[in-house]
C-alpha cells in the first residue's frame, strides 16, 4: 500500500545540502509491523513525515494505496492525511485547552461528522482506550500514559489505515511505555499497518520488519 | 471543518484565553463605544441647536441694519458713516410685501421696571402685536399687545417678571412704571424657558413707539418677518432687499438673513463637527485593530506546534486561516456589542446629566462603530490567519 521510489528530501543548512533521504526505495504491504530504526540525523523521522504527507520529497515517486500522491495540492494532501494517515508523537501533541473527549473529537470535526455521530464515536473510544473516567478532563490533568492513550485514540478515531509513531514511548517511563507498545500492537493486530520510528533497539525488535537507516539511505531491511 | 465547528472551537480558545481576550474586547469597546458617544454628543449639540432655532418661529427672515458681508462693504463705511436706521417705515413698507405673511420690528434695551416698592431692570421688547404668532409666544393670562391700539401704553410681562412683582397672580390689569413712564398690564407670558440663551421669562414686551421713546432712537435693532410659506422666503428675502435698496437711495445697507438659511449652516457645521469626532474616534478602533493583529500574530507564534498537530491530523489551511479569522471575529464583534451598550451607558448618562441635550447616538454611528470594530478585526486577523494558514506542519510541530 506504501510505495516510495527514489524519494530524495534535501535540507538547506545555509549554503550546505542536507540530504535526509538519499534515494529511499521501500514498499510496506498492507497490515505490516515496521520499525524504522537508525541514529538521530539519519532521516528516520523525514522518512516518516513524508509517509504521513506532512513532508514532500523534492524527488522520486510515493504510491499510497494504488494512487501517486507525490504532487497532490496542500488541500488533498490534507485529506488523504485525515482519511488514511494517524500519527502518534513523542510530546503527544495534545490541545492543552480541550479535554480527553474534545482531543480525540478533532479529527471527527475536521471531517465535518455531524455531532451526534461524533458522540457516539468518541464515547466508543474513551471505552475502548480505557479513558472514560478522564474524558472530561484536560491534557495537564492527565498522566504521561494516558495523554498517550488519547493521542492514540485521536490519531485512530477516523480509523486510518497506516499509523505512523515516531518515537511512542519516548517520554513514558519503561511499564508505561510497554502498555502504550501493547495498545498500538493491538491495532496491528486488528488490521492496522503500523510503522514506528524509534533508536530504542528493544522497541524496534517487536517489529515484524526491521528498517535501518543511516545518512538518508536505507542500510538494511529484514523480516 | 463546517462552519459551525470553526466558530465553536474559535469561541472556545478565545473564552479560554481570558485575560488576553478580555484586553482586546476592551479595546476594541472602548474605541466602538468613543465612537457612539462622541457621534451621540455631537448629535445632540445638533438637535439642541436646530431645536432651539426652530422654536423661534417657522419661515422666518431677519432684517438687520447694516451689512454683514466685508466682502465690498458699503461707500458709507470708508466715510465713517454709520449705516442708515432701519425704521419703522422700513418695515411697514416690508409688511406690504405679497410674500410676507406678517411681520414685528424690534427694539431692545433695559429699563428699570418699578411698582409697589419693586425695582428691577428688565430687558424691554418693543414691538407690535404680531410679534406673539410669529415667535412661537404663548401667554398664560390677559391678552397680548392689542392691534391697532399701539399707542396705548400696555405691557406684557415675562413670567417670572410677574411673579415677582405680583406674588398673588393677579398682575392683568394692574400699573406699572417702566423708566418715567406708567404702563398697564395686559398680559403675561406663559414660562418659555431659555431660547438661543435668550429667556423669555424675563422680559417685558411694550409698543414699539413706547419703546422707541424710552431708548430715544429711531433705528430698529431688527425686523421679523414671516413668509407666507417655505416657498416664500427666498422671494421674500429677494423682495425685502430690493424695497430696502430702493428706500435707502440704492445702497445696500441692510443684512437680510432666512433662519432657513441660519439653520442650515449650524446643521452643516455640526455634522460636519459630529463627522470629524467621530473620525477622531475611529482612530482608536484602527488602534485596536493594531493591537488585534499584534496579539493574533503572537497566538499564531505561541500556537505553532498546535496548528503543525491541526496540519497532521488532516486540516487543510483553509479551515487553520478560517479558525483564527473566527477568533478575531468573536474578538472584534465582542468588543463591537460590548463598546454598543457602553457607549449608550454613556450617552445615557450624558442625557441624565443634560437632559436638554438630545445626546441619543445616530444609527448611522452605531452601524459604523460595530462596523469599523468588526472591519479591522477582520482585516487584523487576515496576516496572522495566512501566517498560521502558511506555516510547514513538520517545523510547527517541532514548535520552530
Amino acid at each position: 500500500m506504501i510505495r516510495l521510489a527514489a524519494i530524495t528530501r534535501v535540507f538547506r543548512m545555509g549554503d550546505q545540502e542536507v540530504r535526509a533521504l538519499n534515494g529511499i526505495n521501500l514498499d510496506i504491504a498492507s497490515g505490516e509491523y515496521v520499525s524504522i530504526m537508525g541514529p538521530s540525523g539519519s532521516g528516520k523521522s523525514t522518512l516518516l513525515n513524508v509517509i504521513g504527507l506532512l513532508d514532500q520529497p523534492n524527488s522520486g515517486r510515493y504510491e499510497l494505496d494504488g494512487r501517486d500522491v507525490t504532487g497532490l495540492s496542500e488541500t488533498e494532501r490534507a485529506r488523504v492525511r485525515r482519511e488514511k494517515i494517524g500519527f502518534v508523537f513523542q510530546s503527544f501533541h495534545l490541545v492543552p485547552r480541550l479535554t480527553a473527549a474534545e482531543n480525540i473529537e478533532l479529527p471527527l470535526m475536521l471531517e465535518g461528522i455531524a455531532p451526534a455521530e461524533r458522540k457516539t464515536r468518541v464515547d466508543a473510544a474513551l471505552d475502548a482506550f480505557d479513558l472514560k473516567d478522564r474524558a472530561r478532563h484536560r491534557p495537564a490533568e492527565l498522566s504521561g500514559g494516558q495523554r498517550q492513550r488519547v493521542a492514540i485514540a485521536r490519531a485512530t478515531i477516523l480509523r486510518p489505515t497506516a499509523l505512523l509513531a515516531d518515537e511512542p514511548t519516548g517520554n513514558l517511563d519503561h511499564r508505561i511505555g510497554a502498555e502504550v507498545m501493547e495498545l498500538l500492537e493491538g491495532l496491528h493486530h486488528a488490521g492496522t499497518t503500523l510503522i514506528v520510528v524509534t533508536h530504542d533497539r528493544e522497541l524496534g525488535a517487536r517489529a515484524h520488519r526491521h528498517i535501518a537507516m543511516r545518512d538518508g539511505e536505507i542500510v538494511a531491511d529484514e523480516k | 471543518m463546517n462552519l459551525r465547528d470553526t466558530l465553536t472551537l474559535s469561541f472556545e480558545t478565545v473564552v479560554s484565553y481570558r485575560t488576553r481576550s478580555l484586553l482586546i474586547v476592551l479595546a476594541m469597546a472602548l474605541g466602538v463605544a468613543a465612537v457612539v458617544v462622541l457621534t451621540a454628543l455631537g448629535e445632540g449639540a445638533r438637535l439642541y441647536v436646530v431645536g432651539q432655532f426652530s422654536s423661534l418661529g417657522t419661515n422666518l427672515v431677519f432684517v438687520l441694519p447694516g451689512r454683514a458681508e466685508t466682502s465690498g462693504g458699503f461707500p458709507g463705511a470708508a466715510l465713517g458713516q454709520t449705516p442708515r436706521d432701519l425704521t419703522l417705515e422700513d418695515a411697514r413698507f416690508i409688511g406690504h410685501l405679497p410674500q410676507v405673511k406678517r411681520y414685528a420690528p424690534l427694539n431692545v434695551g433695559v429699563a428699570e421696571l418699578t411698582s409697589g416698592g419693586r425695582l428691577r431692570e428688565v430687558t424691554v421688547l418693543g414691538s407690535t402685536s404680531e410679534l406673539l404668532p410669529i415667535r412661537h409666544m404663548k401667554l398664560s393670562q390677559g391678552s397680548f399687545l392689542a392691534r391697532g391700539s399701539e399707542r396705548s401704553a400696555q405691557i406684557v410681562l415675562g413670567s417670572v417678571i410677574a411673579h415677582e412683582f405680583f406674588p398673588d397672580g393677579k398682575a392683568v390689569g394692574q400699573r406699572i412704571r417702566l423708566g418715567d413712564s406708567r404702563f398697564l398690564v395686559s398680559g403675561v407670558l406663559a414660562p418659555q424657558g431659555e431660547s438661543m440663551g435668550f429667556n423669555s421669562d424675563e422680559i417685558v414686551i411694550i409698543p414699539i413707539d413706547y419703546a422707541q421713546e424710552l431708548f430715544n432712537t429711531q433705528s430698529l435693532f431688527r425686523i421679523l418677518i414671516e413668509a407666507r410659506s417655505r416657498t416664500d422666503i427666498e422671494p421674500a428675502r429677494a423682495a425685502i432687499r430690493h424695497v430696502l435698496k430702493l428706500r435707502h437711495d440704492g445702497e445696500e445697507d441692510v443684512t437680510v438673513i432666512t433662519q432657513d438659511a441660519i439653520l442650515a449652516t449650524f446643521d452643516r457645521i455640526l455634522r460636519a463637527l459630529t463627522l470629524g469626532v467621530a473620525g477622531i474616534a475611529a482612530i482608536s478602533l484602527a488602534v485596536a485593530g493594531i493591537l488585534v493583529m499584534n496579539v493574533m500574530l503572537v497566538a499564531v507564534a505561541q500556537r505553532t506546534s498546535e496548528i503543525g498537530l491541526l496540519k497532521a491530523l488532516g486540516a487543510p489551511a483553509a479551515d487553520i486561516r478560517r479558525l483564527f479569522f473566527a477568533e478575531a471575529l468573536w474578538l472584534s464583534l465582542a468588543g463591537g456589542a460590548i463598546g454598543y451598550a457602553l457607549g449608550n451607558l454613556g450617552a445615557w448618562v450624558i442625557r441624565l446629566a443634560y437632559p436638554q441635550l438630545p445626546a441619543w447616538p445616530p444609527n448611522w454611528a452605531s452601524v459604523a462603530g460595530i462596523a469599523t470594530a468588526l472591519l479591522t478585526g477582520v482585516i487584523a486577523s487576515l496576516l496572522p490567519a495566512a501566517r498560521a494558514a502558511r506555516l510547514d506542519p513538520v517545523l510547527a510541530l517541532s514548535g520552530k
